[in-house]
């Protein structure tokens, strides 16, 4: 099963490839991490994206709380939580395809961020599922490329990961 | 004098004085040449001179698993820190506490693939409890302070500090910090009152309990009070590879190590019982075997682990307990003590006369009346000439096994072998260290001609240091383990496990300035170990020509369950 596992960790050299390292010396899965140092500059935030069996999730947390340089770390899926992701897309925008694209962008709540005579840039935040969404709905031959962030979450109201 | 500047290695001189670090097992080099001439200039911190960096990690190892102290090795940047992995490894998989100083190529020249450049953070970064490349000075004594509290606090490790050669010059005031402060390390200690109520709630209750123990008992000092739970209770011991000795070899109570060559009383306990008290174990693959056999059987499981990655790992269990082994065994044996109720005494006389006959298939017979000498046969002469009170270390494979079968320990800390990475070569550079933490102690290095030749040229530091280890090579002319399973599951095709052009090892003994005795029959074992053990002042090298087909039993198939047992009179 996905779990979107959220860590605060010390902002130093060499955490983010404990925590890789750590994925892959006990060969857990990493769908997608991001990680920025927080409002506090001493401290970074990451979201990191996996899946598994609840066993392994287990391992996965116990191991991470392990690491020295991990001040918390929380299942934000035990429980409600939000989660965006950041896409940018390039698009050929050209002939009949132009108004198409600009169309698509306004039906996915997307922004324009970037404009030539060819080519568009589409910024569209969401779920994974809805860029995904986007990403199928476009014709394949007008993607030119495209960079998502992997996801970031938040637990919802006063559920709060801090020191 | 507060104010003096000092270079950074000088400093960290002064950190090691302030940790009461006595002795230091290292290899001088480039990078860390400033240290070792800060080294030359005082006399408090002992400075040992191996001869491969390997030894000098398994020293400090070995250092540290025979005393209550952090073992420290120093090696330079590159090959130094590489040859010292695989003793970083084997300490990381046992849990030994241990920090490592390595010195490192200038801050400018890191990244430029300099002279003996190496990232030895990253490659370390997978077998040390935590590491840390000091880019400042001034950040030099709160690490040196942070590593020192890393690899002795929570659940130990060795913990690996990365010195460049500019930092060893720069210069700052020094203080020592008094404590250290790190908000995302806080180990927890004490266990869970309601989990410790739990558990004692079901050791009451048990008609068929048994306790397996493991080397946390030795890492936290907690064999007093596993020995005082146990009697209180009158409940059958099992231990592991690592835990021998928490709990005394000869007391009636222990059934003798379990696992791949666990005793038949052991397993079979183990699999029948109804509640088992894990105590500082981790249920490993040599252990329990296959997990869903283990699992086939209802049982209630108490796991008491420091390292909550240790419990629910491999498998399930009813009532863990986190915290440090001692301090939950006092709750544990406190809260036992206040109950009004008792242990089931009849239950326990039925579950102990079950116990008599596994016990009576006498598992561990071999042939007493041999020609050729029988390896079980020279480390029961050991046991007995010795009686149970040597430092006896082991180098890995089936000498290692017989060691832990037949050497009866009954005292934590006497028992020093590399049980979870399983390194050969460790034996040697192990005992040095077992020697410089117990001077005049007798330290003896069980060995076999395979595992010896790997880590050889150590004879030559226990020359120079003038080490009285004595040296029991259980020579039969073949990787042993490897030859026993190619016998058992590979149609006994011996591919690569015979070594041929073995020197001489008496003369070899000698050409490094010590003394060595080939034994070449069952009747001079008893009177060469009895010389040898009596040259208080000297190494002697004991050369046993040992029976090439004898092999380990009981033993456990790979992925097998633990009662799925291969006996010796089955073939």
């Amino acid at each position: 099963m996905r779990h979107i596992i959220s860590i605060l960790l010390e902002n130093e050299a060499g955490a983010l490839s404990r925590v890789a390292g750590l994925f892959s010396a006990r060969a857990y899965n990493i769908e997608s991490l991001t990680v920025a140092p927080t409002e506090d500059e001493s401290m970074s935030r990451m979201t990191l994206v996996t899946s598994g069996s609840d066993d392994v999730i287990e391992q996965i947390t116990k191991q991470l709380n392990k690491l020295i340089e991990v001040v918390k770390v929380v299942d934000l899926s035990e429980a409600s939580h939000i989660e965006r992701e950041l896409m940018l897309v390039k698009v050929r925008a050209t002939g009949k395809d132009r108004e198409e694209m600009k169309r698509m962008s306004d039906i996915f709540r997307g922004r324009i961020i970037d404009v030539t005579e060819s080519t568009y840039t589409i910024e569209l935040t969401g779920t994974g599922a809805k860029l995904d969404a986007f990403v199928e709905a476009l014709d394949k031959s007008v993607i030119l490329e495209t960079v998502r962030t992997g996801a970031s979450g938040i637990g919802r109201g006063e559920r709060v990961l801090r020191a | 004098m507060a104010d003096r500047q000092l270079s950074g290695a000088e400093i960290v001189i002064r950190c090691l004085q302030e940790e009461g670090v006595d002795v230091v097992f290292g290899y001088p080099g480039g990078a860390v040449l400033f240290i070792y001439d800060e080294l030359f200039k005082q006399d408090k911190v002992k400075h040992v001179l191996v001869r491969h960096e390997q030894g000098a990690a398994h020293a400090a190892d070995g250092y540290s698993r025979a005393s209550n102290k952090v073992g420290v090795c120093l090696v330079t940047s590159g090959p130094g820190v590489t040859n010292a992995v695989t003793g970083i490894a084997t300490a990381h998989m046992d849990s030994i506490p241990m920090v490592i100083l390595s010195g490192q190529v200038s801050t400018g020249y890191i990244g430029q693939d300099a002279f003996q450049e190496c990232d030895a953070v990253g490659i370390t970064r997978p077998c040390v409890k935590h590491n840390f490349l000091v880019k400042d000075v001034h950040d030099l004594a709160p690490t040196i302070k942070k590593a020192f509290h890393i690899a002795r606090t929570g659940r130990p490790g060795p913990v690996l500090v990365d010195i460049p050669k500019d930092v060893t010059i720069a210069t700052c005031r020094f203080e020592y910090p008094g404590a250290v402060a790190m908000r995302s390390y806080n180990p927890v200690v004490k266990g869970h009152p309601g989990q410790i109520k739990k558990a004692a709630q079901l050791l009451l209750e048990a008609k068929r309990p048994v306790f397996y123990t493991g080397g946390g008992v030795i890492l936290s000092d907690a064999s007093a009070q596993l020995i005082k739970l146990i009697r209180m209770l009158g409940v059958p011991c099992t231990s592991t590879l690592m835990g021998l000795g928490g709990f005394p070899g000869t007391d009636p109570l222990f059934l003798g190590m379990l696992g791949m060559h666990g005793t038949y009383e052991a397993n079979m306990a183990m699999q029948h019982c109804d509640v088992l008290l894990a105590v500082g174990a981790r249920f490993d693959d040599r252990v329990i075997g296959n997990p869903s056999h283990f699992g086939q059987v209802p049982r209630k499981i108490v796991h008491i682990d420091i390292d909550p990655s240790s419990i629910a790992k491999r498998v399930k269990v009813d009532v863990p307990i986190v915290g440090n082994v001692r301090e939950v065994l006092e709750d544990l044996i406190r809260v036992i003590e206040a109950s009004r109720e008792k242990p089931d005494i009849k239950a326990l006389e039925s579950w102990w006369s079950q116990i008599g006959l596994w016990r009576s298939k006498d598992c561990l017979r071999y042939d007493r009346a041999s020609s050729i000498i029988k390896p079980q046969w020279v480390l029961e002469k050991l046991y007995e000439i010795t009686k149970g009170d040597a430092f006896i270390t082991s180098d890995v494979g089936q000498h290692q096994m017989w060691t832990a079968q037949f050497y009866k320990f009954n005292k934590p800390k006497r028992w020093v072998n590399s049980g979870g990475l399983g390194t050969m070569g460790f034996g040697l550079p192990a005992a040095m260290g077992v020697q410089f933490a117990n001077p005049g102690a007798t330290v003896v290095c069980v060995t076999g001609e395979s595992s010896i030749q790997m880590c050889l040229q150590e004879l030559s530091t226990c020359k120079q240091y003038r080490l009285p280890i004595k040296i029991v090579n259980l020579n039969n002319r073949y990787m042993g383990m490897v030859r026993q399973w190619q016998q058992f599951f590979h149609g006994n095709r011996y591919s690569e496990s015979y070594m041929n052009a073995l020197p001489d090892f008496v003369k070899l003994a000698e050409g490094y300035g010590h003394s060595g005795l080939r034994i070449e029959k069952p009747e001079d074992v008893e009177r060469a170990l009895r010389q040898a053990l009596s040259r208080r002042d000297e190494l002697v090298f004991m050369d046993f020509i040992t029976d090439q087909t004898e092999n380990v039993y009981p033993m456990v198939p790979g992925g097998k369950g633990i009662t799925e047992m291969i006996l010796a009179e089955e073939l």
